[in-house]
Parts: C-alpha cells; sequence; structure tokens
C-alpha cells in the first residue's frame, strides 16, 4: 500500500542540524571567531557589506561565518536583517574629496597635487603562493608612512575647472543627463530616489541606477564592463582616481538644526573619465562614470563606474545595442539575493506543472503516432 | 538663399476623387527638428480615398521623416496631420491619446517598411504573422483567421502549403510579399510604404512592384509610397512630391514632374536615370 | 460552521522579537495600499515596494508579504504548496507564521480564512470570507512574448493583446490544440489579461466567480495584483479551439475521486505508476469519509 510523503517537518530539522554539524567542519580544528573573519577576510567582509547594503563589520563577519563563506548567502543574510532596521534618520551625502586617504591612484597624471598613494594593494605583487603563511605569521613592520598631504582635491575637479568634463551636479544647466535623469525632479518631496521602498521604474533616474549597481553582484558588473572594454558598446575610459579612505559620515537632525558627525566610514571611490566627441550643439567635453563601495573594493568600483558610464548612453545620444548599454537588462539581473533565489527556486516542488506537461507530451506523442504510424522502434522490435 | 521654384498653394486636383469628398490625409505645416538638424520643415499635401502619393529624393531629403510623421510614429516638431475616418470623423493625429493613434494604426492604416524583418515577427509562423492583424482586431475563430492568411498568401503570390513555414526561411522577395499580406490582411484604407522595393533583386522588384499596383487598384487603397527610385514612383504613384534638403520643392501629377520637371533639383533628379 | 477543533492547530508561541507577522507597520501599510488598489483594478499588477524577506526570492516572499500585510491575530492560516501541506516549503513558510505572528493554523481547507498557495487552488470550493494568497514568480503573462517592462505595460495599457492569440495560434497550427498547460492566461473582468501564476489550467475555472477574494504577490518582481470575489475570469482561447482541462483516465487511487488533479507517483523502476490527489486535505477528507480506491473494472 503506497503511503504519500509525509514528515517535511522533521526532514527541515533534520537538516539543520547537518547544516550546523558541517558549518563547524572538525572539531579538533579550533573554532573561527567573527573577530578573526572580521579582521583577517577584511575584503570578503567589505563585499557582504556593499552588497549587503548596511554597514557593519561585526555584523557582516558573523553572517559570514553562519554562511559558512558563502558571500551571496552572507549577503542575502545581512540584507533581511537590515529590512528590519527602524530608520533614525538619512545621512547628508559625504564629501569623498575630504577623505582621509589611504590610497590614492590616478592613470591619467603622472603626477598631481596630493600625489599618488599605493597604500594595501595586491597590484604589484606576484601571484605566487607564500607558504610562509600556512604557520603563524607576523607580518615585518612597515617603515613609517610618510603622512599624507593634507589637500588631495579629487582627480576629476581639477579637469572641471577648465571646463573639460561635464558638471558633476545634475542641477548644472550644462549637465548633460535629461532634468528629470536624476529621478529626484519625479518626487513629492524633491529627494533621491530609494530603491529599497520604492518599486522598480523603468526609465530609472540615474540616482536609483547607482544605487542599484552599487548592490550589485560584483561578478556581473564585471563581466559587463570587461564586455564594454572589447567592445560591446565602447566608452573609452581611463581611470581618473580611485581613492580609499575614510570620511566622517553626518546627519542633521531637524530639531538641532545643524549638522553632528555620528561615525566615520571606509569607502573605494572610482571615477572613471570617457571620451566623448561632442554633438551638434555641444562641445566635445570628457565624460564621468562613477563607481562606490564599502571598504576595499576596488574592482566593484571600477566595473560600476564603467557600467554606470555606458548605461548613460542616451545622454550622449550614443546608440545602444551592447548589453551593458541596456538599463532594463542591466539593472533588472544585477542583483544577486534576487538572482540566486529565483535560479534556485527550480529545487522547490514543481510536481503539479510538470504533471501538466507530462500529461500534454503523452497526449501529443499519441496524436503523432495516429497520425504517423509507430515509429521505426517500434516496428523493428515487432 | 536662391530663389526655388514654388510650390503650387493649391495642389493638382485629386485624380480619383469626386467633387466634395475630403481629402482622407491631410498633411500642414509639417516640420521636423533633431536637435539642431532640420529633419522636413514646411511640408504639406493632401491625399485624396484612392490616390496614391509618392515621395522622391536622394537618401537624407527628408521623405522618411516626412512618411513616419505623416503615418504617426515620430512626433513632428510643428504642424498637424488630420486623418478623415470613413465615418467622416476628422482626428487630428498628433493631438490624440496614443490608445486612439494606436487603434487607428491597427483598423485603418498599415505600415510595409522597407526590410521585411522590421514589419514581420521572424520568430513565428507566416500564417502567424498574417493572422496577428486580426487576432488584434478580436478575431476569435482560428479556422476563419488561419483560411484568411492562406487566402492572402496565395494572393501575395506566396504558396499556400508555406503557411506553416517561418518567414526566416523565405527569399527576400517572399518575405516582403508576406509582409504585405500582414499590412493588408485587416482591410486598411490607407497605407504607408517605406521604399517597399528597396534591397531586393531588380526582377523580385518587378513582380512585388506589378503585385502592388494590382493591390492598390483592386482594393482602391490611398497610399503614401516614399522612393528614391523613379521608376518606382512612375508605376504606383498619381501624384508626386520631389524633398530636397527637408523641403518639398516640386509637386504634381506624376507624369507631369516626371516628363517635364520645373525645379532644377527635379530635372536634375530625372536626367540622373537612364530613359527607358 | 463546524469545525472540530482538533482540526487547528491553535494560535500561541509567537516570538515577540519581530514585530506581529515580521513586517514592520510602515511596510504592512505599503502593501495594503497595493492591495486596495489590486482589488480596485482587478488583473492589473500594481508595482509595490517588496520587502527583503528571510527567506530567498523565488521562494515565496511576495506571497508571504502579502499574508503578513493581511493576517490579524485571530486568523486561521493554511499554507500548501504543489497542493500539498506537508511539503517542505509550505511546511516551512507555515512555521515562518507561527513563529512570528502565533497565528492559528489548519489542514483543512474549511476551517481557514487565509490560504497561501503555491501552484494550486484547493479542490474544496472557497467561500466568502476567505482569502487565497498565491505566489508569483512572473507577474507578467507577456513576459516570454515580450521582455521588456517598459513595452508590456504599454501593451496592457492599450489592451494591447493580439500578441498573446498568436501564441495560441502558433500552438494549434503546431500541435493541433493549445500546448499551455499551467501558468494559462486569463482576461480579468474583461480587461487586464492575467498570469494565474504557475497553477495547472486545471484551476482555472476555480478562478472565476469565486466567492473567496484572490490576491498575488510577486516579491523579487515586485508586483501585487487581485481578483476580487465574483470577478469573471476567462481563460484565453478560440471560438474553434476552446479552453479545456486536464481529464485523468482514472480516479485517485486512494480516494477514488474523479475530480481532483492528480499527480503521479512512480513506484517502481519497471514503469509502475499510480496517480493519487495533489490535494493532500481534499483526499485524506474523503477517505476519513469513508471513500477508497475504487475496485478495478473487470
Amino acid at each position: 500500500m503506497y503511503v504519500a510523503v509525509k514528515g517535511g517537518e522533521r526532514a527541515i530539522e533534520n537538516a539543520h542540524g547537518l547544516l550546523a554539524e558541517d558549518r563547524r567542519g572538525d572539531t579538533e580544528v579550533p573554532e573561527l571567531t567573527p573577530d578573526q573573519i572580521r579582521e583577517q577576510m577584511k575584503l570578503a567582509v567589505d563585499r557582504v557589506m556593499t552588497e549587503g547594503s548596511l554597514y557593519d563589520r561585526e555584523l557582516a563577519a558573523l553572517a559570514l561565518k553562519q554562511a559558512r563563506g558563502d558571500q551571496i548567502e552572507a549577503i542575502f543574510l545581512l540584507r533581511a536583517y537590515r529590512t528590519t532596521l527602524p530608520r533614525f534618520a538619512a545621512s547628508r551625502p559625504v564629501d569623498t574629496g575630504a577623505m582621509v586617504v589611504e590610497r590614492r591612484v590616478s592613470a591619467t597624471f603622472k603626477d598631481l597635487p596630493g600625489g599618488q598613494i599605493l597604500g594595501p594593494t595586491f597590484d604589484y605583487t606576484h601571484r605566487l603562493i607564500d607558504h610562509d603563511l600556512a604557520a603563524p605569521h607576523r607580518p615585518r613592520p612597515c617603515a613609517e608612512a610618510a603622512p599624507v598631504d593634507e589637500a588631495m582635491p579629487r582627480v576629476l575637479d581639477l579637469l572641471a575647472c577648465e571646463g573639460l568634463i561635464e558638471p558633476a551636479d545634475p542641477a548644472d544647466p550644462a549637465a548633460p543627463d535629461p532634468p528629470d535623469a536624476s529621478g529626484a525632479a519625479d518626487r513629492e518631496d524633491g529627494q533621491p530616489a530609494d530603491i529599497t521602498r520604492e518599486p522598480p521604474r523603468f526609465p530609472a533616474g540615474r540616482d536609483a541606477r547607482l544605487q542599484t549597481l552599487a548592490r550589485g553582484d560584483e561578478g556581473f558588473l564585471l563581466a559587463l564592463a570587461y564586455s564594454s572594454q572589447r567592445g560591446y558598446g565602447r566608452t573609452h575610459p581611463f581611470a581618473g582616481e580611485i581613492r580609499l579612505g575614510t570620511v566622517p559620515v553626518c546627519i542633521a537632525p531637524e530639531e538641532l538644526g545643524f549638522e553632528i558627525e555620528i561615525g566615520e566610514i571606509e569607502l573605494t571611490e572610482c571615477q572613471m573619465v570617457n571620451q566623448f566627441t561632442g554633438g551638434a550643439d555641444r562641445a566635445p567635453c570628457f565624460t564621468r562614470g562613477y563607481g562606490l563601495a564599502f571598504g576595499h573594493g576596488e574592482r566593484k568600483a571600477m566595473s560600476m563606474a564603467l557600467v554606470d558610464r555606458s548605461l548613460r548612453a542616451d545622454a550622449f545620444e550614443e546608440t545602444r545595442d551592447a548589453p551593458v548599454q541596456d538599463e532594463e537588462f542591466v539593472l533588472s539581473h544585477c542583483d544577486n539575493v534576487q538572482a540566486t533565489g529565483f535560479v534556485e527556486h527550480l529545487k522547490l516542488p514543481h510536481y503539479v506543472d510538470f504533471q501538466s506537461e507530462l500529461e500534454l507530451l503523452r497526449r501529443l506523442r499519441r496524436e503523432h503516432d495516429a497520425r504517423n504510424g509507430p515509429d521505426d522502434k517500434a516496428e523493428a522490435a515487432e | 538663399m536662391s530663389v526655388e521654384a514654388t510650390v503650387t498653394p493649391e495642389e493638382a486636383p485629386p485624380v480619383m476623387a469626386g467633387d466634395d469628398t475630403p481629402p482622407i490625409l491631410a498633411v500642414e505645416g509639417l516640420a521636423k527638428q533633431y536637435g539642431g538638424r532640420i529633419g522636413c520643415a514646411d511640408v504639406g499635401f493632401r491625399l485624396w480615398p484612392g490616390e496614391v502619393l509618392g515621395i522622391v529624393g536622394e537618401s537624407g531629403s527628408g521623405k522618411t521623416t516626412v512618411l513616419n510623421c505623416a503615418a504617426g510614429r515620430l512626433a513632428p516638431t510643428a504642424g498637424r496631420v488630420l486623418y478623415s475616418a470613413a465615418d467622416g470623423a476628422t482626428h487630428d493625429v498628433h493631438a490624440i491619446a496614443e490608445t486612439d493613434r494606436r487603434r487607428l494604426m491597427r483598423t485603418d492604416w498599415a505600415f510595409v517598411h522597407q526590410h521585411a524583418r522590421d514589419g514581420l515577427r521572424m520568430g513565428v509562423s507566416a500564417g502567424a504573422n498574417v493572422g496577428e492583424p486580426l487576432m488584434a482586431l478580436g478575431a476569435r475563430h482560428y479556422g476563419r483567421i488561419r483560411t484568411a492568411a492562406g487566402d492572402w498568401l496565395t494572393r501575395t503570390e506566396i504558396d499556400a502549403d508555406r503557411i506553416d513555414d517561418r518567414p526566416t526561411t523565405f527569399s527576400g522577395g517572399m518575405q516582403q510579399r508576406l509582409q504585405v499580406a500582414r499590412a493588408l490582411v485587416a482591410e486598411p484604407r490607407l497605407v504607408f510604404m517605406d521604399e517597399p522595393t528597396g534591397g531586393l533583386d531588380v526582377s523580385v522588384q518587378a513582380r512585388l512592384l506589378d503585385l502592388l499596383r494590382g493591390l492598390v487598384t483592386e482594393l482602391g487603397l490611398a497610399a503614401v509610397i516614399v522612393t528614391h527610385d523613379l521608376a518606382v514612383a512612375r508605376l504606383l504613384s498619381h501624384r508626386l512630391l520631389v524633398m530636397r534638403r527637408g523641403r518639398v520643392v516640386e509637386t504634381g501629377l506624376t507624369d507631369q514632374v516626371l516628363d517635364d520637371p520645373q525645379h532644377p533639383y527635379t530635372q536634375l533628379l530625372v536626367a540622373s536615370v537612364l530613359q527607358p | 460552521m463546524n469545525i472540530p477543533a482538533a482540526m487547528v492547530e491553535p494560535a500561541g508561541g509567537r516570538d515577540d522579537t519581530y514585530n506581529f507577522a515580521y513586517l514592520d507597520e510602515q511596510t504592512k501599510r505599503m502593501i495594503r495600499r497595493a492591495l486596495l488598489k489590486a482589488v480596485a483594478v482587478p488583473g492589473y499588477q500594481v508595482p509595490f515596494a517588496g520587502r527583503e524577506m528571510p527567506m530567498p526570492y523565488g521562494w515565496g516572499t511576495g506571497g508571504v508579504q502579502v499574508t503578513a500585510a493581511i493576517l490579524k491575530a485571530d486568523d486561521v492560516l493554511k499554507v500548501i504548496d504543489q497542493g500539498a501541506d506537508d511539503t517542505t516549503n509550505a511546511v516551512s513558510i507555515r512555521k515562518f507564521f507561527r513563529r512570528t505572528a502565533g497565528v492559528a493554523t489548519t489542514e483543512r481547507t474549511e476551517a481557514a480564512n487565509v490560504i497561501q498557495t503555491r501552484h494550486r487552488i484547493p479542490e474544496t470550493p472557497l467561500r466568502a470570507g476567505q482569502i487565497l494568497v498565491y505566489q508569483v514568480p512572473i507577474p507578467e503573462p507577456l513576459r516570454f512574448l515580450e521582455p521588456r517592462e517598459t513595452e508590456t505595460r504599454r501593451m496592457h495599457a492599450h489592451a494591447d493583446y493580439g500578441l498573446m492569440h498568436v501564441k495560441l495560434y502558433e500552438d494549434i497550427a503546431r500541435h493541433g490544440h493549445i500546448a499551455t498547460t499551467y501558468a494559462y492566461p486569463v482576461k480579468v473582468a474583461g480587461r487586464y489579461v492575467m498570469d494565474p501564476s504557475p497553477t495547472p489550467k486545471f484551476d482555472n475555472p476555480k478562478m472565476s466567480e469565486c466567492p473567496a477574494l484572490q490576491l498575488f504577490g510577486a516579491g523579487r518582481e515586485k508586483r501585487i495584483y487581485a481578483i476580487p470575489p465574483f470577478t469573471t475570469v476567462e481563460s484565453l482561447d478560440f471560438e474553434d479551439h476552446s479552453f479545456t482541462v486536464q481529464r485523468w483516465d482514472r480516479p485517485c487511487a486512494l480516494c477514488g475521486a474523479r475530480d481532483s488533479f492528480l499527480d503521479e507517483v512512480v513506484t517502481d523502476d519497471r514503469g509502475g505508476r499510480m496517480f493519487v490527489c495533489s490535494d493532500t486535505d481534499y483526499c485524506a477528507r474523503r477517505r476519513d469519509a469513508g471513500h477508497g480506491p475504487e475496485e478495478e473494472e473487470a
């Protein structure tokens, strides 16, 4: 006698138990602490904060532990937690020009006010496995870094002085994006979009676009940015500036009427400089692509800047024919929490849909055989 | 600015219409600017039921811009396009709601593109391509839709056996004839054609032209046809509009314009074509 | 209606570290506004600012948000997936609401006033006062014909639905009949073409003139739509190829029902098959009432 499959509840509990056991691994090996992850897996923590869109090192480290190192799973945990948080205030825009810089490179000028600062980077390491790291290890003390120049103007601001680059402020009449491109003009309160509080609309304003890209999957944006360099929607980019450092975060509570600093965050900012040949009524100038990430995330910030510029094709009357220029395509598919959920939902039962298709297929086969006679194989068997 | 031959303000009398029939389409003071560039300016014409108007000129003369504005597909910078429907009502094509404009495009008008690809769905069968305009108008009887599609394939000289084949398996000429079948199946009153024979071999062109001429006469269609090919214009149109740099430089009966061109540009255009 | 108390798991045990039913009240209000609009314009997809939920996108986040927004402390909730109360995802969602809302739960269709479902409509006819909440993966019925949101919204606005019939036409031309078996498109109240979510077309007739309120939530795509009670829902078809539902040439092997959707169960590796009700509650109730497998016909 057939008994329908039962016990979903017990199966789930058992799965949770096995997961906890597997997460811990061999108990002879000391257990990892969130502190260790936070300090020694910094780039993983930074990515989880960026794409989880929540700046909290402790929580991101804990999420990575809980997710067994799976970044997208950790991002998902952070996002779901973020939804439940009350909102006390919205910060004032941070000023990356006033950043306390740890690293700053420009590919457009050899020397510039404030100089180039290499900082902590993989860039000029040889990618050889360092077997010394297998054992406990104390890094050689680093020569005291020269004090960083106080004044470190952003490279693109230097170009802006000469009018060689489009204005950064969308409210500037010389800005190329259409007046409503920031998206803010569409909203009653005139405030920038908040993609976590409004459904997406197309065409999106640049504010919603940048927010979506900031949360977007690093791998997806990297591949799209790469495709633009290989000719699918060329934008002729130069890395105008990449800077890494800390900036203060301020809020201005209405009842106070002045700004107060509530802490500081580490950011990576990338501004790309791209060619623009000019148009009928516009002089040639450079144009901008913008990327920003929490913590140290150069690959993400650079990819984001390239994709941002590609998505502005309309503002520069460029033809839109490459995937990277297609706003709906890019923005609808760059969120890895959405993407992973939908891809992995195929694991859920689809019994009734499959049953419906099975029934149809059997009917089609019967009808096919009735029309054409039994197929060759059946004949051979007779 | 040189003085150019003036365009006759009162146009030639309608060829096929009765005395007090209103024009089916009236274009007034049409202008389209693309940024600082002029697409067309000061364009006006009227089209009577049953009449075929050709718009000729070299590439970049603005003839396709005029066609797209007249067909409601491109918003003009200035001017208006008036369409009088079969029930006598007049519609200001660019002033009415988009829903109404789209309805007109489905019920009363048709558009034939230069490239069949732009006018067909390449991913579905020929029958579905011809049947779609009927379904868009609410036809819900599969058998009748299929019969109508089959009839139109035959009328456009496509073997009815090909009804379930996709247009990707058709030759260029067949694809263009399929596009014509799709355009005419819902019995429009007004057809816009953009270089319908462009990109086809000469012999294939001739066959399509014969077909178009036959269908337009048989169905009593009004049509606006854009072409750079004066032979096509002579064969299909009753009246001609000659365009240069976005403006109309000459207009008149086709034979008159082609046999006795008045404007120096038209003279040049006519002289550059090998006479038969 | 008399429901034996034993059939309902009573309310209680709410984890109050979270707001009632997880979502904060502002979010619930936002969702309720979208729901009201959806009910006012039947079949129209209302954009809403879907939140990130603690379960993955594609696993019912839309349905869960709708349920969270409408749930009251005295509601009785039923959750099904593929028609069954005991499939893992149904169990998981039911546990989520027991933990965050502490509401009573049941497997009995008639005992519940909120039923969240994935892919099925219960066989037991729904009654006035009940709400059926569907989990929707892709709310746009035109999506696979036209991938662009900007274009599909325009098509809905102009009721430009010819393309939908092109697909059905192609099915008939190729197969001799319409070959869509689930997520079969419907027209709601004579206006909007709507995706009924991936329910088998077997369930489509149950949507029309249904006394219960039907709500649809798509979390990843951030859309909500609704069918108010007693609304006409037609499945798209042709006059000479009319809409039909699946039929089985045998009854349920457990309860003998001939009017329910049957799941095929593979019983061995020699081609053994049996067919049983996908609606586990319906099947169990019939067996409780003394129905059993029909005698094999001679």
